[in-house]
């Protein structure tokens, strides 16, 4: 890799030995992708994907403490993923208690994040994306980000260039001010090796399409044709709320960093086809096909039949119009089934910045009539508390379904359940 | 006993025992439980192919990792706690949070490492068996033995 002056100095270790070690890390990581060079981080903030004090992730808090103790810290603010629990959110004694230990190393942690550059208290949210967390990269921005869901929507729905590095090294770029310039940094790693041709009969649930294609395409960049026609050709609030559940599916079940939708994202509306390779591989996505894809989501539940003790939506992290939108087909399936709080014990997640807005609306108070909960935490981290994975959750999101034992059911069934069944 | 070549992204030289899982292996999925509770079976429910086996100190052998973003530096802990398989060895080009967890692993560590070797091909994944002997060699070499 060819460096510049100044890379090759920081490499030679003019700012410490550690500096020279988060480079020797950076350059080594790109070459094994072919990078000949690094380039500056050009986005205002960065964006961390660690947000949890996991007891046994020490060793990432002790190579931390280093960068600290030697001041290698970040040369741009960043927010971070969420926080892990929320005393607002239902657990038993000892789930609190397993909580705490599993979780031993957050306070030192939070210490570290804010010694390290974090922009500011209200900043743990997967989706530091919308307007009301403010860290929205512009078109053309180079990014130092993890979090698999914030990078695919940085990337195809914002137009910005990241490549899905890991957690630590995200922190490595923004503490370099370079990242090794390979994959989606480059107008080549962004071209489309797939052609999605989307033939359902309405408007797919962004959380089962989303699955679907990143289960058959994996790593590489689909061009889906087919979803304007329902989504429109402009990037509507509705629509950004549709791909960011729909990209973090695609992220999730496999590991998608950027896709093109035809006629609505940046890249796919400027360069149309010219984006799509030769030779690339066609998906055919029909209703069948959903629902194939749908029925072969695996449950561990030991008892299927168990009655859910938990509900949780809003992984990734809800828009206010979800918020809202959720509010009024709750109070209308509870008021048609005469009840006046769900049935199961409900949680909504959303960032800070969201929370505070909606609670300036008249939806806060008719939501918490009906009994839901609304918390800023992460529910994937949540559920690594080990006495959940043995209870009946239920989720409309894939993402939580692909990393915990919560069960998938889409989010026509989930009101059903929530407000009617309760089972 | 067949013989492969793939490229060494972080070298070294073990012998362990095969775990093969031919769909891409979501890092966080089938590791987290390890952390939490000392447990060392994958856990992620989506993968039959490892569904519960045994992943420390084995040879897993797998077409890529998948997921969240947080994969490089599961490995990376991993290593560091002496919790990780004995190597990673991948039949397609290395993704990129794999890399990065071996490359933190080898930039980073001092005493644990992973030997990391991709592109070993289609027929290195076809070919191995839970249960086979691995033996990596520094320059890349992969050995499958039964």
């Amino acid at each position: 890799m060819e460096l510049t002056r100044e890379q090759q100095a920081l490499l030679d270790g003019a700012k410490g030995p550690t500096m020279a070690k988060v480079m020797k890390t950076l350059v080594q990581y790109g070459e094994v992708f072919g990078a000949e060079k690094m380039v500056p981080v050009t986005g205002e903030y960065g964006h961390l994907v660690l947000s949890f004090g996991l007891t046994f992730l020490g060793p990432v808090f002790d190579l931390y403490q280093k960068l600290i103790d030697e001041g290698c810290l970040s040369g741009q603010k960043f927010t971070c993923d969420p926080r892990p629990y929320d005393k607002n959110v239902p657990q038993n004694p000892l789930q609190k208690t397993v909580a705490k230990a599993v979780f031993g190393k957050q306070a030192r942690y939070e210490k570290q994040l804010e010694k390290l550059g974090l922009l500011n208290e209200d900043s743990y949210t997967c989706t530091c994306y919308l307007d009301e967390i403010g860290n929205t990269p512009k078109e053309g921005d180079v990014l130092s980000w993890a979090e698999s869901s914030a990078v695919v929507y940085a990337n195809s729905v914002l137009g910005a260039r990241c490549n899905r590095n890991s957690g630590i090294i995200e922190l490595f770029g923004s503490v370099a001010g370079y990242v090794p310039y390979f994959g989606f940094l480059t107008d080549e790693g962004r071209r489309a090796d797939w052609i999605v041709e989307l033939k359902t009969s309405k408007l797919p649930d962004a959380q089962i399409l989303g699955s679907a294609i990143g289960m058959k395409v994996m790593e590489d960049v689909p061009y889906v044709k087919g979803l304007d026609k329902y989504l429109g050709t402009e990037l509507t609030d509705e629509a950004k709320t549709y791909l960011k559940d729909f990209g973090a599916a695609t992220a999730s079940n496999g590991a998608v960093g950027l896709y093109h939708i035809e006629n609505l994202t940046p890249e796919a509306k400027a360069q149309g086809e010219a984006l799509i390779r030769e030779n690339a591989k066609v998906y055919v996505i029909d209703d069948a096909e959903l629902q194939r894809v749908k029925d072969g989501y695996p449950c561990v539940w030991k008892d299927l039949n168990a009655k859910p003790k938990m509900c949780f939506l809003g992984c990734p992290h809800m828009t206010l119009e979800q918020l809202t939108d959720w509010t009024q087909k709750i109070e209308a399936a509870l008021k048609e089934a005469g009840n006046d709080k769900v049935l199961v014990p409900t949680v909504f997640t959303t960032s800070q910045g969201v929370l505070k807005k909606f609670n300036q609306t008249v939806y806060a108070g008719r939501l918490a009539k009906t009994g839901v909960i609304v918390s800023c935490i992460c529910p994937l981290m949540f559920m690594d508390n080990p006495l959940w994975q043995h209870e009946p959750v239920i989720t409309s999101s894939n993402k939580l379904r692909t990393y915990t034992t919560a069960r998938f059911y889409d989010n026509a069934e989930i009101l059903n359940i929530i407000t009617k069944e309760g089972k | 006993m067949k013989e492969f070549k793939g490229r060494v992204i972080a070298a070294g030289e073990v012998t362990a025992e095969a775990v093969v899982t031919r769909q891409g292996f979501n890092t966080l999925a089938s590791m987290q439980m390890m952390f939490i509770q000392s447990k060392t079976k994958c856990v992620d429910q989506s993968n039959p192919d490892i569904y519960k086996k045994i992943l420390m100190g084995k040879a897993l052998c797998l077409p890529q990792t998948i997921g969240s973003t947080t994969g490089g530096m599961f490995l990376y802990s991993a290593v560091q706690s002496g919790k990780a398989p004995a190597c990673l060895l991948f039949s397609k080009e290395i993704d990129s949070l794999a890399a990065a967890g071996a490359v933190l692993a080898d930039v980073w560590s001092e005493n644990a490492k992973m030997p990391t070797i991709d592109k070993l091909g289609d027929e290195f994944l076809e070919y191995v068996q839970d249960g086979d002997t691995i033996t990596v060699k520094p320059d890349g070499t992969v050995i499958v033995d039964r």
